[in-house]
């Protein structure tokens, strides 16, 4: 325990500093958009995303108002006589084609974003994640690395400052120590499985969700251009404490990283700390 | 029944020789009565599982965990949120669409006295019955908090699975329900080919017996493929099968793939009935046929046929090949293209019409706009590349509720005004009408359109809680929902206002607008109604 305490204070004297120093990404109150993007996945899926809100826009106020010109000019005391058209050629083709090619257009950038998130180039390193009811757990395999992540507990969270908890929100908050360390700008791969249900392991800032999925390993990759704090949370529902299984990622410069991963593996005899063997955290809310 | 022929019937000999209460009502053969039956079930379903979001949005309303209590809250919360949506989804659209509107107005549409297998019909309906309480007991044996796809392994009975009977309970209740639909759909189709009265050939059918046409065929070929993925669930939880699980040499991935080669099928028999009634209704008001009623009737066709071949669009975080996911993609954004189709086409019936403006009226129309927001959001979430960022979050939540709370549940009231005076001879007021639909209109925008951007924000589906900065459009959601059920509730004095003190009303009481056969035979029809099969002309109607 001791040694877990000082592995801490190695932790905060590697990354902190001061406590707002670093970029936290967390949703903001009444935010009505996506997360900032972290990755270059993150930008060209927002960049896509907001391309399509035009377009969406566009013709939704395009119907609206049609109906509404429809609905006033041809209301009844407007126009007692009805015509008996049932056709129009022209109309009819315009109204076939022109959604075609729209969706072609569409469908270039959308294509080119798809590959694009497809691809894990050249990893700089691999973390594999394990999904289980209800807490991740994360393993560097080259490095030998292995811990659980579990959610920060009320009574604990309550004892953190006004200011912590503003940058460790309420089910985002990870406990101290949990959070997965990557190093920014290099291509980490995910290797995401389950040990029991199906969960998802996601991040909004980055771009990336995978199911976690028992029997199998599914890959994703990403590329944190900015140092900072980013958090998920379980997207898949799996249980009891779904809501209660958040993701805590931190970015951090590489030589910070390299010296996380020579401290954890010094103790890295230490077990990992769990609460009852297989057991789920008690309910949090308590 | 009967056979040979009677004296002329007038309003009077409706109650002639209607069968005994019980005969009547347990061991019907008549499609009006039948129709009825499952009107009032989808109504007492609907009560229920919108009182079960209306406990979901109370304890939505703020952050923390209120009104469920204890160390199961989460998994209290998950079962009410499965209820919620099985019940939704089986027991009220679809029973109040197929079941109540397809069985009242089809038969007569066509020029039939009855579906073909009438006895089928009322099995049918007592299957639907059965699978509501198996979904009940379900409930009541502590629930299944898997979600209404019921994916394993967290709905099989291993490791975090689903112990105990109430899983078993919601799969049989899937089962029955399932049987019945197959079996009705089974009769829509022999009914719709083989018994339209003379001269009412295929293309001069009215397009809301085009809608439950293709609707059965959907069903027809959907649901066969959910009862094996469920059976296969089934043995997996109880007799030592191992479909789903890994350990055994399976996958759950191929329940995922089966339920949704089901499920998104499904989601087109929710909406293609009420893109009917809204045919119905926009040419009966606009005084107009249906502008382009060829294209109208195979757009209906297209997003039966390409609908099935989409499916895993609602599976793009599985881990599947890129290049699949590619092909989805595309599948997907065709199905745009019938759909637009349909609106303009309902749009251009509008146009130089002489529009009147009541109930029915603003549902369709309200229909027609909400659907239309609801449709480009899934073009959204069609793009497997954005959807990374929105599956599972409340985006996906606000799409389907807008298609379907905004286009299902709106074309339900659609046709229950327009309806409501042919079915008990009782016509609805008309300002009782208005307030139903103005303050719904209200209630289900303001429940649903934020959560487009909870959504984008990250706040995930099946939460119990939420961090606090989903809290704005989160409370705002909740008022909307709590407006949206009181309005429903107002809805129910409505029925009743109506059954017993509306204004007695004729054969047609929507006027010259009004061109199908249902408007030739009083208000209500009699209990057998075509002694003598209509004659359908070159100038007949849709």
């Amino acid at each position: 325990m001791a040694l877990a305490g000082l592995l801490g204070l190695g932790l905060a004297s590697l990354f902190a500093g001061g406590a707002w120093a670093e970029f936290v990404d967390l949703p903001h109150k009444g935010q009505m958009d996506l997360h900032e993007p972290a990755t270059p996945v993150m930008e060209r899926l927002v960049a896509l995303h907001t391309g399509l809100l035009w377009l969406i826009t566009v013709i939704t106020v395009f119907v609206m108002g049609l109906m509404a010109y429809v609905m006033v000019r041809f209301r009844a005391s407007a126009n007692p006589t009805p015509t008996t058209t049932t056709h129009n050629t022209l109309v009819e083709v315009a109204w076939t084609v022109i959604p075609i090619i729209i969706l072609v257009g569409i469908s270039i950038p959308s294509f080119r974003l798809l590959y694009y998130m497809d691809r894990t180039k050249d990893a700089g390193l691999t973390v594999k994640v394990t999904a289980n009811q209800w807490f991740w757990v994360y393993e560097y395999p080259d490095q030998k690395i292995e811990y659980e992540s579990r959610m920060l507990q009320k009574a604990d969270w309550e004892k953190l400052s006004a200011q912590d908890k503003e940058r460790r929100p309420w089910l985002l908050a990870v406990r101290d120590n949990d959070e997965l360390i990557v190093p920014a700008n290099v291509n980490v791969r995910v290797l995401i499985t389950s040990a029991d249900v199906m969960h998802a392991w996601a991040v909004p800032a980055f771009g990336v969700k995978q199911d976690a999925i028992i029997g199998r390993h599914n890959e994703t990759w990403f590329n944190v251009t900015k140092e900072g704090l980013y958090y998920g949370q379980c997207s898949q529902i799996c249980g009891n404490l779904h809501s209660y299984m958040p993701i805590a990622v931190r970015a951090v410069p590489k030589a910070d990283f390299d010296k996380w991963v020579a401290s954890r593996q010094k103790s890295a005899g230490v077990a990992p700390t769990t609460d009852v063997a297989g057991g789920p955290a008690t309910s949090p809310a308590r | 029944m009967a056979t040979g022929t009677h004296a002329a019937h007038d309003a009077h000999g409706y109650a002639d020789h209607t069968p005994g209460f019980f005969v009547r009502w347990f061991l019907s053969t008549n499609h009006k009565d039948i129709g009825t039956l499952y009107m009032v079930l989808a109504a007492c379903a609907g009560l229920v599982g919108g009182g079960i979001s209306v406990v979901m949005r109370l304890e939505l309303m703020n952050p923390g965990v209120q009104l469920l209590a204890g160390d199961t809250a989460g998994q209290q919360w998950n079962t009410l949120v499965t209820a919620h949506g099985l019940i939704m989804v089986f027991f009220v659209v679809m029973p109040a669409l197929i079941g109540g509107f397809g069985n009242w107005i089809v038969p007569i549409m066509i020029g039939a006295p009855d579906m073909a297998f009438p006895r089928m019909n009322n099995i049918s309906y007592w299957l639907t019955v059965a699978g509501f309480i198996s979904l009940l007991l379900s409930a009541f044996t502590g629930g299944a908090g898997t979600g209404w796809t019921i994916y394993p392994p967290l709905s099989s009975a291993g490791a975090g699975g689903h112990t105990g009977p109430s899983m078993d309970f919601a799969i049989f209740s899937l089962h029955l329900a399932g049987a019945g639909s197959i079996l009705g759909a089974a009769n829509f189709i022999t009914t719709i080919f083989n018994m339209r009265a003379p001269g009412m050939t295929l293309h001069r059918m009215p397009l809301m017996v085009w809608s439950i046409l293709v609707t059965a065929f959907l069903l027809l070929l959907a649901l066969p493929v959910l009862a094996g993925a469920i059976t296969m669930l089934l043995t997996d939880r109880n007799f030592g099968t191992s479909f789903f699980n890994p350990a055994g040499g399976g996958d759950p991935l191929l329940f995922l793939h089966l339920f949704w080669f089901f499920g998104h099928p499904e989601v087109y028999i929710m909406i293609l009935p009420a893109f009917g009634i809204v045919s119905q209704i926009i040419s009966t008001f606009s005084r107009k046929p249906i502008f382009g009623y060829l294209g109208m009737a195979y757009a209906m066709v297209a997003i039966g046929v390409v609908g099935f071949v989409v499916w895993a669009h609602h599976m793009y975080t599985v881990g599947m090949d890129v290049d699949t996911r590619a092909y989805f993609m595309a599948a997907t954004m065709v199905i745009a293209v019938p759909t637009g189709v349909k609106i303009f086409s309902w749009i251009a019936t509008m146009w130089g019409g002489s529009i009147r403006f009541p109930t029915p009226m603003l549902w369709a129309l309200g229909l027609i706009f909400l659907f239309t927001v609801g449709g480009v959001t899934g073009v959204v979430l069609a793009n497997a590349g954005v959807d990374i960022a929105l599956h599972n979050t409340y985006y996906v939540i606000a799409h389907f509720h807008y298609v379907l709370s905004l286009g299902a549940v709106f074309g339900i009231f659609a046709g229950f005004y327009y309806w409501i005076g042919k079915m008990c001879g009782r016509q609805y007021n008309e300002t009782f009408g208005q307030i139903h639909f103005w303050t719904s209109f209200i209630g289900v925008n303001l429940a649903f359109f934020p959560m487009h951007f909870s959504g984008l924000a990250g706040m995930p589906r099946h939460y119990v809680d939420y961090p606090d900065a989903f809290h704005l459009w989160n409370q705002i959601s909740s008022i909307g929902a709590l407006i949206s059920f009181a309005s429903t509730l107002w809805w129910v004095f409505v029925v009743f206002h109506t059954m017993f003190f509306g204004r007695k009303v004729g054969a047609n009481y929507w006027g010259e607008g009004a061109t199908t056969l249902e408007w030739t035979v009083t208000s209500p029809p009699p209990f057998h109604t075509y002694d003598e099969l209509p004659k359908v002309s070159a100038a007949a109607h849709h």
